[in-house]
């Protein structure tokens, strides 16, 4: 019996400061602050609600509970929670934005084979 | 008689506008003639540029970029109650910094957007930035594009619910309460902002004295929808 999967995590603690690029092949959380650019393609981020990340940001998936300041490109989805305040130009191929959120930039939806969807 | 009169008009003002903040922010539907007209623009042409002062909402995101316009999101009432903003005048009173908000805010290109949804910022927003956000708006549309605004008539109270707006549909709008963090009160206490004041139709008028034309659409809920020409 194979042992179940796990998707690896690293996690940036909310006392974390990094100026740089961060890359990584593996789902990453950022509950510090990121200054720079992330680049995670084919995985995802969180950003915690300590969170404040000034950056572009690209990922497979995206979750804000925190800050970000910079352009936001998720190849799959973006997920802006209530605590979310998003300064940036976004593109992705679906969206979801809880009441309370804040956006501030152009929205870019790219479709992938008609299904591309926004919810709140 | 006077009280079974009074409990009657408390039912029609509810029916309209809830009085009570639900634990659950409510949804409430409406329609919409300015968004209809803003609606077949939408449907007639291509590539528009569509710019939402409003609260920030998926639903609009959908609306605008599933039809193929681009679609730019800036809440601007929120970002008016930014507490940075906040400088003191000659009297030590605290006032907005209008050349810092619009030096942080509404920083487009001339001539950038085809349809500006401003909702009832104008309603709500602090009184001295209501004109420059107005004329700023002005110079980022281009001419021939569409403004839609929402005013409160006079019968409607400063408690009146102020609204984050979703299009649901071609005439069809939902309503959902909005609340923040108003300046002066605790972070974490999330208030309802107050109604600032009522315009009428001459101020209506001169706000967009600029643009080519104006349209006025009385609703029946204490609501007139502007819709304005560059």
């Amino acid at each position: 019996m194979d042992a179940p999967q796990t998707r690896e995590l690293a996690h940036i603690g909310k006392s974390v400061v990094i100026k740089g690029e961060v890359s990584g092949s593996e789902d990453l959380y950022v509950d510090g602050e990121v200054e720079g650019s992330i680049d995670l393609r084919n995985h995802s981020l969180t950003v915690g609600p300590n969170g404040k990340v000034k950056a572009s940001v690209s990922a497979k998936s995206i979750v804000i509970h925190g800050e970000v300041d910079g352009s936001l490109t998720a190849s799959d989805r973006l997920d802006l929670r209530k605590s979310a305040v998003v300064t940036g130009d976004v593109t992705t191929q679906r969206i979801a934005i809880e009441e309370g959120a804040f956006l501030k930039g152009k929205v870019d939806i790219q479709k992938e084979s008609g299904k591309g969807t926004a919810s709140s | 008689m006077p009280i079974v009169s009074d409990n009657l008009m408390k039912f029609f003002r509810s029916s309209s506008k809830p009085t009570a903040a639900p634990s659950t922010p409510q949804k409430l539907s409406r329609r919409s003639s300015g968004v209809g007209e803003i609606a077949r623009v939408l449907n007639s042409q291509e590539g528009l540029c569509v710019l939402d002062v409003g609260a920030t909402s998926a639903n609009n995101i959908r609306f605008f970029t599933g039809k193929g316009h681009k679609n730019y999101s800036e809440d601007l009432l929120r970002a008016s109650l930014d507490p940075a903003l906040r400088v003191p005048d000659a009297l030590g009173n605290l006032v907005v910094d209008g050349k810092k908000f619009l030096a942080e805010n509404l920083v487009y290109s001339s001539n950038q957007f085809d349809i500006v949804l401003c909702w009832n910022l104008a309603d709500y927003m602090e009184e001295s930035l209501v004109k420059p956000t107005i004329d700023r708006l002005w110079s980022v549309m281009k001419p021939g594009g569409l403004l839609l605004a929402f005013f409160h008539t006079r019968d409607a109270g400063p408690d009146s619910t102020c609204y984050r707006y979703h299009v649901t549909g071609s005439d069809l709008l939902e309503m959902q309460e909005v609340k923040f963090a108003l300046p002066g009160h605790p972070a974490s206490e999330k208030k309802s902002p107050r109604l600032q004041r009522v315009f009428n139709n001459r101020h209506i008028e001169n706000l967009f004295r600029d643009f080519a034309s104006i349209k006025f659409f009385l609703a029946r809920d204490n609501i007139r929808e502007v819709l304005v020409v560059r």
